[in-house]
């Protein structure tokens, strides 16, 4: 059946899990046990559309894009190209040259942050985060107030894990020249109120950048209502391949912005006096990009339009509530991260049990979650706790997974007991 | 499930429970931190030495099973032996959890040849090893930390 038959189905459940066998690594045995994939946010699977997609490019289109006459490179071109209208299409960007192509998120973030951070950012100013910030979307902001004898203040989040607004509005002062928050955070599935939090900036003159790489995958974006400054994500969160991601940044203020990265592509013209910057998006991708990678991720859009954001979100809430009830019943299970929006993450520690030895006992059932700190070392120290074990969710997987995953936490306090 | 129980023997289970040597030593000839920045596990192992005899070794901090109950072992192991002894006993004990028991001297071992499962969990090798790693920057004076990075 083609995907898009599934939204003549009566209910997102029955639909989505028509999806599954889309997934052909799902279908794998790991450790004499069928695979449970809960690591989803690490990264998600590929659907054989997108690997089909790419496997056709390397044998059919590869070629070099722009300035080529020749056929291939046209066609190349076009593929390529065609992704950035896709991508500004599928998130409602202002403007197709405001989609730059990147490696992932984290490049997203460090672009924005020696780009705009160097030329906007001075002694005395304050570059502003949240404790709940993954590592890609601290550091760099770190680099650069340390460089610039800047300061990084962070804003508080409570215990639930939920932005304090009240303080992020005493925090926004004339110093404040970044706002930095990531929309849904990779360990607390806190689905934070960006829209409301750039209003409050912008209020004020001041720029945000949002990390949107655990939001694009799992409920439909709209970049213009957002109205963020910034918007960052990765292609192989989103069932796209690694190695590619999108920054979308606004037109006037990628336009002031000096380049990133300089080479080729990212010129009009060069002498040995004097270069001129090529217009946007390119003046932001020097070299050769990862053509195969932009082009796997155009298919990972038009398979998600497929299956639809609304279902696809709605489906994975009905896990999500389905795997915290099973969850808050275990003795001496605690859930990290209960904020009231939450998205397709369920972080847990064990009383008296590390979440490493969590791991090993469910992938031990063919069961793949992630434990450790998640990128995450200061929101690990607000929770006081040194690691958590984290599944995630996508829409592939399945209620009778979810069991599994509840069975297999009841056998880790078995073997540990 | 037996390659599970191989790794989380009784041995191991029970010196997770109550770890033996777990307390801060006031007078302690040298204490090195360790610390598996991927799981965030972090011990402090104490020596006092006599000479070149360890006269006593404890250790605190928060880890996995693997890493309390190896740092646990440890500490009752090494206790009355030479640094040479103790050198002696780590490289045995490292072919051990990462080759196997086959390219061990496992007689040498006692009850640190509980940690023989570990061999068929690469991942987990490196908590066996970090309160090791902590106890040898600490007899050869190697700083006040050390990390499996």
């Amino acid at each position: 059946m083609t995907t898009s038959a599934i939204h003549d189905l009566e209910t997102p459940a029955q639909g989505i899990l028509l999806c599954r066998h889309h997934f052909p690594l799902l279908r794998q045995w790991v450790n004499g046990k069928p695979l449970v994939y809960f690591d989803n946010a690490a990264t998600s699977q590929k659907p054989q559309m997108v690997i089909d997609t790419m496997m056709r490019y390397y044998e059919e289109e590869n070629s070099n894009i722009h300035r080529g006459v020749h056929y291939l490179s046209e066609q190349a071109t076009q593929a390529y190209e065609g992704v950035r209208k896709k991508v500004a299409r599928f998130l409602n960007a202002g403007h197709e040259r405001e989609i730059v192509f990147v490696r992932g998120t984290t490049e997203a973030i460090n672009l924005v942050a020696a780009s705009y951070g160097r030329t906007s950012v001075g002694a005395g100013d304050e570059v502003l985060i949240s404790t709940m910030e993954h590592h890609s979307n601290i550091v760099p902001w770190q680099i650069l107030c340390e460089e610039k004898g800047a300061r990084l203040r962070i804003i508080p989040i409570n215990d639930r894990g939920e932005i304090l607004l009240d303080e992020y509005e005493k925090l926004l002062t004339p110093r404040t020249k970044m706002v930095g928050i990531v929309h849904v955070s990779n360990v607390l599935g806190t689905v934070n109120p960006v829209k409301r939090m750039v209003e409050m900036a912008h209020a004020r003159g001041i720029p945000v950048l949002v990390d949107g790489a655990q939001a694009v995958p799992h409920m439909p974006v709209d970049l213009r209502d957002l109205d963020a400054d910034f918007y960052a994500f990765s292609a192989h969160k989103m069932f796209g391949p690694t190695g590619v991601g999108v920054l979308d940044g606004k037109t006037h203020y990628l336009e002031a912005m000096p380049p990133y990265q300089s080479g080729g592509d990212m010129i009009k013209s060069v002498t040995f006096e004097r270069t001129v910057y090529n217009d946007l998006p390119h003046k932001f991708e020097a070299g050769t990009p990862n053509i195969g990678g932009g082009i796997g991720l155009g298919a990972a859009i038009d398979y998600i339009n497929q299956v639809g954001l609304s279902a696809i979100s709605a489906y994975e809430h009905e896990l999500l509530q389905r795997a915290t009830e099973a969850a808050s019943e275990v003795p001496g299970l605690r859930i990290i991260g209960t904020a009231h929006d939450k998205a397709s993450v369920l972080s847990f520690v064990m009383e008296g049990i590390h979440p490493h030895d969590i791991g090993t006992i469910l992938d031990s059932e063919g069961i793949a979650i992630r434990t450790g700190h998640h990128c995450a070392q200061p929101l690990m120290i607000r929770f006081n706790v040194p690691a958590t074990a984290r599944a995630s969710f996508a829409f592939y997987n399945t209620q009778e997974e979810v069991d599994a995953l509840v069975r297999g936490i009841k056998k880790v306090r078995e073997v540990l007991a | 499930m037996s390659q599970l129980r191989e790794l989380y023997q009784q041995v191991i289970l029970d010196h997770n429970r109550s770890p033996r040597n777990y307390r801060p030593m006031t007078d302690a000839t040298r204490k090195v931190e360790g610390y598996n920045p991927l799981c965030g596990d972090h011990f402090t192992v104490y020596v006092r030495l006599d000479g070149k005899v360890i006269t006593d070794v404890s250790f605190q901090g928060a880890g996995c099973a693997i890493s309390k109950a190896s740092a646990s072992v440890m500490s009752s192991t090494v206790k009355g032996k030479t640094t040479d002894e103790a050198e002696s006993l780590f490289r045995t004990f490292h072919a051990l959890v990462t080759k196997g028991p086959e390219d061990a001297d496992i007689e040498t071992l006692g009850k640190l040849a509980a940690f023989a499962g570990v061999n068929e969990f690469p991942a987990r090798v490196k908590c066996a090893i970090l309160p090791w790693h902590a106890l040898r920057a600490a007899l050869e004076e190697k700083g006040s930390s050390v990390t499996t990075e």
